[in-house]
């Protein structure tokens, strides 16, 4: 039964990418720039520009373009760039580490402070912590990511000069701009775990727990935070798209030599196949991030219908 | 509709925190408004005494309350100025947004079959897109104007109201009234303008405000790396954007537009979420 759910949803996913990369393929195919202008140059004649164009089949029509373009991805082959002249996948390969880094350091960080101020709020209901919390959870949703870590790049960088202004290599540098992504996804951590917490803590099991006499400590983070936490893990995965748009900003604002980074770097200049190659990397990770935000979710409530 | 609204305005006054969002958004409008009589100066007259001998901006003073950019033009003429545009792409981006996805939502909802099913999945198909990367792309290879930076905030929002909405739908066309409607001979149409769209004016107004925080600080980011509203016309984020350089020098250049934006965004969140509490009770039990 689980077996077919899960075939289902991987199927829909596949669908979905494959939505993703026809939508994508058309909106780059409408852009007014001309890569086979772009790769001749400047100073090329219209007939070497002919050729490159037919040598990259950006003569043929739309659809044809495109089935080109899947076969060359289902024998792992992205193509290359237009600018670097170099193959995508060695590109962007070479970019992944740094923002998996990133992201699972922002994970990190949303978990220690969003769960942590959620189970402090959940502990005095309607009372100051809490409702500071909570406004507090606000700011962290309202405060766009190039804000947020250009704020902190004046106040811990420049100003008490203890982490460098930007760059990549030693664990210092992945401090702020982790804590840039991870500030603002700890708004909604911390208002889910609050209001789980505040369902977990009023159950019977809770009471019979005070009343054998465990501890608050261990009633808290023993007994209800492990019931309270797999909502937590499923946002995780529906997390992931925030994550991917995040970077661009946070990488450009740092330095940090991710993906997002290199997004950028390909918008700016135009390069087709690498803001193709990026986009499907990012909906490939937010399909399988809402993948497991399901599969947790099964886990959580065992009456959803496998559908 | 009356009844409505006095409930609105006794909630935001009961509530401190609602009323002080209610007043930000207030004076946010104002600035946006009155900007030409509010603002010491034109927002884009560089003053001969706005940069200091060395050639650097002016830092807030008597002439220029919160002192001047990097090309010495006035910092709070420009943050007013700037007001003007975030409030309006914020409105303008999100009535389209709200608009498309109340349309799709509704059909989707109403309709149902295979039109429904179609409209749903091509919403899934634009929030497996990264929102944010899809606006950049577009804004930038489209060489923005304030209408495509409009456009293209209104095309990646529209999708969380199209949900909402279709969800609700659905909820409201299967009760007993509308069935009873329905059994009089009323139309298709009439039905949906006159008995489903007035129930879901709460749920679009509620997520009509929360998307406005969503559009300004798009806006505010597309505007930051250079590919939204374009200078010289002011924005909070194009503000940043130009003066980055002299963050160093005349940090305030960065970080007041930085906290405008953040301020403005979270009135309206904190605004939205009153909202909600207002017209769906059931929300308040838990929060």
């Amino acid at each position: 039964m689980i077996g077919r759910y899960l075939g289902r949803r991987l199927l829909l996913g596949v669908l979905l990418l494959l939505g993703v990369t026809v939508v994508t393929f058309i909106l780059l195919y409408l852009l007014p720039a001309d890569p086979a202008r772009m790769i001749a140059g400047r100073s090329a004649t219209a007939a070497a520009v002919e050729r490159v164009r037919e040598q990259l089949g950006l003569n043929l029509p739309l659809y044809q373009q495109y089935l080109h373009f899947l076969g060359r991805v289902l024998h792992g082959d992205l193509g290359r760039s237009y600018m670097q002249r170099v193959d995508v996948s060695t590109l962007v390969g070479a970019r992944i580490w740094p923002t998996l880094q990133l992201m699972l350091a922002s994970i990190g960080f949303e978990l220690l402070l969003g769960v942590t101020s959620g189970i402090i709020a959940s502990l005095r209901p309607r009372q100051a912590v809490d409702r500071i919390a909570m406004v507090l959870t606000f700011v962290g949703v309202s405060a766009p990511q190039f804000v947020v870590g250009i704020m902190l790049l004046y106040v811990f960088a420049m100003y008490f000069n203890w982490f460098p202004m930007g760059g990549y290599g030693s664990p210092i540098h992945i401090v702020l701009p982790a804590l840039s992504l991870g500030l603002l996804g700890s708004g909604w951590y911390s208002r889910v775990t609050r209001s789980e917490m505040l369902d977990v803590l009023s159950q019977d099991y809770i009471r019979t727990a005070r009343a054998k006499g465990a501890g608050p400590w261990r009633t808290v983070m023993i007994h209800a935070l492990r019931n309270a936490a797999l909502p937590v893990v499923a946002m995780i995965g529906m997390d992931i798209g925030y994550f991917m748009s995040g970077v661009v900003v946070v990488e450009s604002v740092f330095g940090w030599p991710g993906i997002g980074q290199l997004m950028w770097q390909a918008i700016q200049s135009v390069d087709a196949p690498i803001i193709m190659a990026i986009t499907m990397v990012s909906a490939i990770a937010i399909v399988m991030g809402n993948l497991l935000a399901d599969i947790v979710a099964l886990f959580v409530d065992p009456r959803i219908k496998l559908r | 509709m009356v009844a409505l609204a006095n409930n609105v305005v006794v909630h935001l006054a009961r509530h401190k925190v609602s009323t002080a969002a209610a007043l930000v958004v207030l004076a946010m409008i104002v600035a946006a408004v009155f900007a030409p009589w509010l603002a010491p100066h034109g927002p884009n007259i560089q003053f001969d005494n706005g940069l200091t001998n060395s050639g650097l901006p002016v830092p807030p003073g008597r002439v220029f309350p919160l002192g001047t950019d990097l090309m010495g033009r006035d910092l709070l003429s420009r943050m007013l100025y700037g007001a003007r545009t975030s409030l309006v792409v914020g409105l303008a981006a999100n009535a389209v947004a709200v608009f498309i996805g109340t349309v799709l939502g509704v059909v989707a909802g109403f309709v149902r079959g295979i039109m429904g099913a179609a409209i749903m999945r091509f919403t899934d198909l634009m929030l497996a897109f990264p929102a944010l990367i899809l606006a950049i792309a577009l804004a930038a290879i489209l060489h923005p104007t304030l209408w495509i930076v409009i456009a293209v905030i209104a095309l990646v929002n529209w999708t969380w109201v199209c949900r909402v909405v279709y969800t609700q739908t659905i909820a409201i066309s299967e009760r007993e009234y509308i069935e009873a409607v329905r059994s009089l001979g009323a139309s298709p149409l009439r039905v949906v303008l006159r008995h489903l769209l007035p129930h879901l004016v709460p749920t679009v107004i509620v997520w009509g405000t929360l998307g406005i925080a969503t559009a300004v600080q798009l806006e505010a980011t597309l505007s930051f790396l250079g590919v939204g509203v374009q200078p010289p016309t002011p924005s909070w984020g194009n503000i940043i954007f130009e003066n980055q350089a002299y963050f160093s020098t005349a940090p305030w250049l960065v970080l007041l537009p930085g906290i405008a934006i953040v301020v403005v965004a979270l009135a309206f969140n904190l605004l939205g979420d009153a909202l909600r509490d207002v017209f769906d009770p059931t929300s308040r039990s838990r929060s």
